[in-house]
């Protein structure tokens, strides 16, 4: 099986830090993989690179290959807008828009030059379903978005996400604002969007690696230490540092 | 214990004091114009051209003068200024020649309005040979205004949260395209708001429009962009140093009017930004 997602020396600088060093990876179709890691081990930097967002921010240098679907996304010519479109993000915040619920979800699409009002609609039903936020919102779609409770906007927000059509999910320790109940009814809502798209998760939160993901990276200091099936780095990690950190000796 | 009591007294005392001796002379300037102008107040004075000599009449054509600049400055200096904020907020790097920008845009804010008005004389009315006119006003007191409304526009463009332009980028959204559906609409209160203090201030300027626009004495409304017209700053400085024996009362509803004009817009730029932050829940 050919991975979705290939990693090939990527190293990646803040000015004169080094964020990333040397990591090799791949990431398979249709599974859900973890990064997890103490604060400041250069996870989250590690998902923006899959949609270069890190390139906000002034100074930063990459370096390596990342092959999604076979192609170079570094490369200094790649689209950004149709990368963007394919890599969807969901951030550890809840961050709607200050708009309706409606005009949130068609954000995406309309950007992309769809105003084709059925077809729009169309979109805001399916998206809203996939997230299973249908039957509650579906006669609300107009009401002010920020007026949602918390584990209800981080739905919409990937239902945003999805109205783009995507591939890929990344999610920045996306309960992590959420308390017990709304993190298990997202982590449910994960595996279903399983089915269809391929989910890279950064927690600092091992139990939830453990519960959702199939695949799992441990990453300690811009290093990617470990990385292979969840049940083989938590049951029996192969490097002593892994072993301590995901038997909380440390992190 | 008790020593640093009274010395908490003492320093309220102080404090209050000092709050006090700003809030009487605007008290007192606001009481003295509207106790001796509102007599003057009627329908002819609003409406009426100044007749003999400015000493009786009405002052209807310094009202119009003075919103015809006021628009005229507006027209200019906003889109110059949104732009500018935009670029500078969004798109410049922090690099030394932005941070010079930054700082002359401050600088420009405090430079004295008559230097404005020798600067409009100079370019406007002489160099581009717009004469003394409507247009080199409006465009004097543009300038003069810029660095309010980029400044205002700036820190409201500033105060959208970064995570709101992440997403839409995260979404595939252009650069344009997250400033022109996310970014601006969120800001727009505020730039209303510093918009609407620039056009105070041009309002009630006298220097900017003494070289460039003010007719000393022209009983009737301007023809075109390129007439001179009267305008309320310049009428009172008139009324006031210049013809003999006007009555007092029409030298303060002339003031009068003028404040009303100028608060009213502050009033407005205070509602605007109370109606902003009471909706603002991100």
């Amino acid at each position: 099986m050919t991975p979705k997602i290939k990693i090939e020396n990527l190293n990646l600088w803040y000015g004169s830090f080094q964020a990333l060093k040397e990591i090799n990876a791949a990431f398979l179709e249709k599974r859900i993989t973890a990064i997890i890691g103490p604060s400041g081990c250069g996870k989250s930097t590690m998902l923006r690179v899959f949609n270069r967002m890190n390139e906000m921010i002034e100074g930063v240098r990459t370096k390596g290959n990342i092959l999604i679907d076979k192609e170079n996304i570094l490369d200094a010519d790649t689209d950004l807008v149709v990368l963007r479109k394919k890599v969807g993000m969901v951030f550890q915040r809840p961050n709607p828009f200050p708009l309706s619920i409606y005009e949130n979800i068609v954000f995406g699409p309309k950007v992309h030059g769809l105003n084709n009002r059925y077809e729009l609609e169309q979109i805001a039903e399916h998206s809203l379903r996939s997230v299973l936020l249908w039957d509650e919102l579906k006669d609300k779609l107009n009401h002010f978005a920020l007026s949602l409770s918390l584990e209800q906007k981080q739905r919409l927000c990937i239902a945003r996400l999805i109205a783009v059509k995507p591939d890929i999910l990344l999610m920045d320790e996306p309960c992590s604002t959420l308390d017990p109940q709304a993190t298990s009814k997202v982590e449910e809502l994960m595996r279903e969007l399983k089915n269809n798209y391929t989910i890279i998760i950064v927690t600092h939160n091992m139990q939830q690696a453990a519960r959702v993901s199939d695949d799992t990276g441990f990453m300690l200091l811009g290093e990617l230490i470990e990385f292979g099936k969840t049940e083989d780095i938590f049951t029996k990690p192969k490097d002593k540092r892994t072993e301590d950190y995901i038997t909380g000796r440390y992190g | 214990m008790h020593n640093s009591q009274r010395t908490q007294k003492i320093a309220f005392l102080f404090l209050f004091l000092a709050t006090l001796l700003i809030v009487v002379p605007v008290g007192l300037i606001v009481v003295i114009i509207i106790q001796k102008g509102l007599p003057a107040i009627n329908w002819q004075f609003l409406t009426d051209i100044p007749r003999q000599g400015m000493r009786a009449g009405g002052i209807f054509p310094a009202i119009v003068g003075t919103m015809y600049l006021v628009a005229g400055a507006i027209v200019f200096a906003l889109p110059i200024g949104l732009l500018a904020a935009i670029y500078l907020s969004e798109y410049s790097k922090d690099n030394f020649l932005n941070r010079l920008i930054k700082l002359a845009i401050v600088n420009l804010a405090g430079v004295p309005s008559v230097v404005y008005g020798l600067f409009g004389l100079a370019l406007f009315v002489i160099f581009l040979k717009f004469g003394a006119s409507i247009l080199s006003g409006s465009l004097t007191l543009g300038i003069m205004i810029l660095p309010i409304i980029i400044t205002a526009s700036r820190e409201a463009l500033e105060s959208v949260p970064d995570s709101f332009r992440e997403v839409s980028l995260s979404l595939g959204a252009s650069k344009w395209q997250t400033i022109r559906h996310i970014v601006l609409p969120n800001a727009v209160p505020g730039i209303l708001t510093g918009t609407i203090l620039g056009l105070g201030r041009a309002a009630g300027e006298t220097a900017p429009i003494l070289f460039t626009v003010a007719a000393f004495y022209l009983p009737r409304l301007p023809h075109s962009i390129f007439d001179q017209a009267m305008a309320l700053p310049y009428h009172l400085y008139v009324i006031s140093t210049q013809v003999p024996n006007v009555d007092e009362k029409i030298r303060y509803g002339t003031a009068l009017v003028l404040l009303v004009l100028v608060l009213f817009m502050n009033l407005v730029a205070i509602i605007i930004r109370y109606k902003f932050r009471k909706k603002k829940k991100w």
